[in-house]
């Protein structure tokens, strides 16, 4: 079975959010990248547990960036994935990054693509789903839960106030959220073996975007907390009903 | 020309965040000089020319049981075919659970720029322009979409419920869909709930709640509200609660009108996921807990103490 993960890099966490070039470019200086934590928590560390299952799993890792986005890649060959491949270019949209995901899959003749549910910088939540478009594929959101069982695909997914279990045939492209496998850290063998591992780069296809960012903007601050004594609990009862008025 | 707005169901009832959704279709098409269009997949109990209530003139209904499930493949095919037959050129989803599945396989079958997660109105000066949430909720982007269709996935509680007087036009619309690969085994719901994302008011618990044994004081508190509970993700990490509270960068983003805090620190990947929420309580022993900077309203003490009290002020309130 091939398996195909993509894998986006984000800012950290913790990353201070703010913007240059007259509010139309994030500012990276000096921010910590991050293998987007959907990709790697779930969806790869999954593909890796199917593996050590099933050694006859094949994981190819995708990314679409630019040379500084290796380091994260090499990461993630160093968290358990077989080889890897870069499209060389700047994610412009959605629709141009799953575009180019579906040019390394169209012939790759993978059985399974797995996304993370959305990325903590875009939180676009709309490559799966396009990609799956573009190659005519299944699509599963949300997913928590994925096992193969007799060459189908078991998926438990999110739905609004509940799980559904369902039952898919391969080929298919989950979306993978928390409740799908346990993040781990790449131990020392892993970090040795990734800089042998294969990370092909690749000119992108042509493809357009859809949209297009103007500018970005900070909310704006809070005003302040009004803060309410321990001694008296109900004048925040009152406040919320009468002030606030949504008690 | 038209808006169309996806209606979406659950068991043959129409979804509240959709009730939102069409309000925000109605205004887009009035922005526009068109008509708001509604579509609805599967089997429904409800009067759908009710929907006319939300600024909606004509409410096209696919009966077929397939639909029943949500596929994402199937959805979009027979949604597609809905675009070309209405002349829609404007496609709204609330940004759901069935909207992000649907609408960006819709966006790349019909080249139609998606905007995820929207946060406003569009701007027409010079285009067509939407602000959207990014980085978490730590900002917003302001979007353009430079296709003739466009798509646009409203957040939940960014816009809100208009209603009036009106009455939308019921027609049957005959799409065949695909038929489905997928084959669904079983479903389970947290019944009598309000679902986190839906919900207006959520009361939510942090490690300083000290274990599970103490969850009654925010349970107290939701079930006089008729609001949701959440937690951090310390929480549902120590099992204390369901995964499926867990709010935060990593968990469920949400907006709630009320988002109150019992004994949650409010570090920075909580905040992303509860900031956009219109009012933020927090209760924290800690006077230099990160949370009362993202507050309106705040109380420094010991939720055992405070929360008990809380608790009776929204009693007596309830029972005036
Ligand atoms: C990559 C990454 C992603 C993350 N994603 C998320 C996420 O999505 N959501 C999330 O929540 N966290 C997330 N975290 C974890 C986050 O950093 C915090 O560790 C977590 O939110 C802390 O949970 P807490 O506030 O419940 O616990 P603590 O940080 O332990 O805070 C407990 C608070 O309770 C207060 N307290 C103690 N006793 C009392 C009392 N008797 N009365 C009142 N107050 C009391 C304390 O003063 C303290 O402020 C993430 C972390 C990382 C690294």
């Amino acid at each position: 079975m091939k398996i195909l993960v993509c894998i986006s890099k984000t800012p950290d966490t913790t990353a201070k959010i703010a913007f240059t070039d007259n509010n139309t470019k994030f500012a990276s200086e000096g921010v910590q990248w991050i293998i987007n934590p959907y990709d790697e928590w779930y969806a790869l560390v999954r593909a890796i547990e199917m593996k050590e299952k099933d050694p006859t799993v094949q994981i190819q890792l995708v990314t679409v960036g630019g040379a500084d986005a290796d380091p994260i890649i090499r990461k993630a060959l160093a968290l358990g994935g077989d080889e890897a491949i870069r499209v060389d270019a700047e994610g412009q949209d959605s629709f141009f990054i799953a575009s180019q995901i579906a040019g390394v899959a169209a012939d790759g003749g993978f059985d399974l693509i797995l996304t993370g549910k959305e990325t903590i910088d875009h939180n676009g939540a709309s490559i799966g789903g396009m990609v799956a478009e573009l190659l005519d594929m299944d699509y599963v959101s949300l997913a928590v839960k994925l096992d193969m069982e007799q060459g189908k695909a078991v998926v438990t997914r999110e739905i609004e106030g509940g799980e559904e279990i369902c039952e898919a045939v391969l080929p298919l492209v989950v979306s993978c959220q928390k409740g799908m496998a346990e993040a781990r850290i790449p131990n020392m063998r892993g970090i040795m073996a990734a800089r042998s591992k294969p990370l092909k780069v690749v000119v992108p296809v042509p493809a357009a975007s859809l949209t297009s960012i103007q500018s970005f903007e900070l909310p704006l601050a809070k005003s302040g907390v009004k803060l309410i004594s321990a001694d008296h609990p109900e004048e925040l009862v009152r406040l919320l009903h009468e002030e606030a008025r949504i008690i | 020309m038209s808006v169309l707005i996806f209606a979406d169901q659950s068991e043959g009832h129409i979804r509240k965040s959709t009730y939102e959704a069409l309000s925000y279709g109605a205004k887009v098409a009035e922005l526009t000089g068109t008509v708001a269009e509604a579509i609805v997949l599967g089997p429904v109990l409800d009067s759908l020319s009710g929907l006319g209530k939300y600024g909606i003139t004509k409410v096209h209904h696919v009966p077929d049981n397939g639909l029943e499930h949500m596929d994402a493949r199937c959805y979009t095919a027979v949604i597609a075919e809905a675009v070309q037959q209405t002349g829609a050129d404007t496609v709204i989803f609330s940004n759901n659970i069935t909207g992000k599945a649907v609408a960006p396989r819709l966006s790349a079958r019909l080249k139609a720029g998606l905007v995820a997660g929207a946060v406003s109105l569009p701007d027409l000066a010079g285009g067509f322009s939407v602000r959207r949430s990014v980085f978490s909720g730590k900002a917003y982007a302001n979007v353009s979409i430079i296709t003739p269709i466009r798509i646009i996935t409203l957040n939940q509680n960014a816009y809100g419920i208009a209603e009036s007087a009106g009455t939308a036009e019921v027609l049957n619309m005959t799409i065949s869909s695909p038929a489905s690969r997928l084959t669904f085994k079983s479903t389970s719901k947290v019944s009598g709930k309000v679902p986190l994302t839906e919900a207006e008011m959520v009361i939510s618990g942090g490690r300083g709640l000290k274990g599970p044994e103490h969850w009654g004081l925010v349970e107290d508190l939701a079930d006089l509200l008729g609001a949701a509970t959440a937690c951090s993700r310390a929480v549902a990490d120590a099992h204390w609660r369901p995964h499926h509270e867990h709010v935060g960068q990593t968990g469920l983003a949400i907006a709630p009108n009320l988002y109150f805090a019992i004994g949650i620190s409010g570090a920075i990947q909580h905040l992303a996921g509860v900031n956009r929420s219109k009012v933020i309580v927090v209760v924290n022993k800690d006077p230099e807990a990160p949370f009362f900077k993202a507050a309106d309203y705040g109380i420094v003490g010991d939720a055992f103490e405070v929360m008990p009290k809380v608790i009776e002020a929204v009693r007596r309130l309830k029972a005036n």
